[in-house]
């Protein structure tokens, strides 16, 4: 009887997991794509020196961080995957998730200040919560970089060549 | 205070290195917060909770590192690098370090 509400507690959270985690997955992965497409304009780059034309702008560091969670289906699926190895494509989709996430924040920071690029990005991947121990409980993901700001008192003072 | 994490600063010249500085804070979640990360490790979702702790405690660890820094005269931090690690169930350090720099404009 015991191990019978056991398994029935199992598959409940198993398909609550199921349902609301895909439900949050493609609500969050449909907002991502919208507002990539709304911030394309501001320039984000990985490289570590800004080209000469930056040479008189303002430079002030932005960034973005995001926790997401994973589901008890995602946890279950990585733990069979963990038996015979593997992609684990429920962690795979997480990670890029959070990724573009925090990406997203740091581009509105540096637009809310109006920057007009951000160089010299870098990630940052930190494992958090109770359960950092063991398996992956929640994942942090910290994205920073310099933004860079035209310089206002030059374009006032003179029209730029 | 100016603060990136470039080698260089576009438009300034650095005329003076002053060295490492770091700021760090190690901050715990409450019980109720800690709960609620529980529930949502079966339904999945961001934990807004944890984003704005961490939020708030990279800010104090810049403010560490700021003050660190204006202490030895400095008037820039550049190549700052960030560092998260979890210390123990419950509980992560943020760290933050720089080099302590004085600028001035080309």
């Amino acid at each position: 009887m015991e191990s019978l509400i056991n398994l029935i507690i199992f598959l409940l959270l198993l398909t609550l997991g199921y349902v609301f985690g895909r439900m949050a997955e493609s609500r969050h992965y449909k907002s991502i794509r919208q507002r990539e497409d709304e911030l394309r304009s501001l320039l984000v780059m990985p490289k570590k020196v800004p080209p000469p034309q930056y040479a008189l702008y303002e430079s002030e560091l932005v960034m973005g961080n995001v926790v997401i969670s994973v589901d008890y289906f995602k946890t279950f699926v990585a733990g069979l995957r963990s038996i015979f190895g593997g992609r684990v494509g429920a962690y795979e989709s997480l990670l890029d998730r959070a990724r573009r996430e925090a990406v997203l924040r740091m581009q509105e920071q540096a637009q809310a200040i109006g920057a007009e690029a951000v160089y010299n990005l870098k990630f940052e991947t930190a494992r958090i919560g109770q359960s950092a121990g063991q398996g992956l409980g929640s994942v942090e993901v910290l994205a920073y970089g310099t933004a860079l700001l035209p310089p206002s008192v030059y374009s006032e003072m003179a029209p730029q060549a | 205070m100016l603060i990136s994490n470039m080698e260089v600063v576009p438009g300034k010249k650095i005329v003076k290195h002053l060295g490492l500085v770091q700021g760090s804070t190690v901050r715990a979640k409450h019980a109720g917060r800690d709960f609620m990360a529980g529930l949502k490790n079966i339904f999945g979702g961001e934990l807004t909770g944890y984003t704005e702790l961490l939020t708030e405690s990279r800010d104090e660890a810049m403010e560490r590192l700021s003050e660190q820094a204006r202490a030895i005269g400095a008037n820039a931090i550049v190549n700052v690098r960030f560092s998260t690690s979890s210390i123990a169930a419950g509980a992560s350090e943020i760290f933050v370090y720089g080099t302590a720099v004085v600028v001035e404009d080309r």
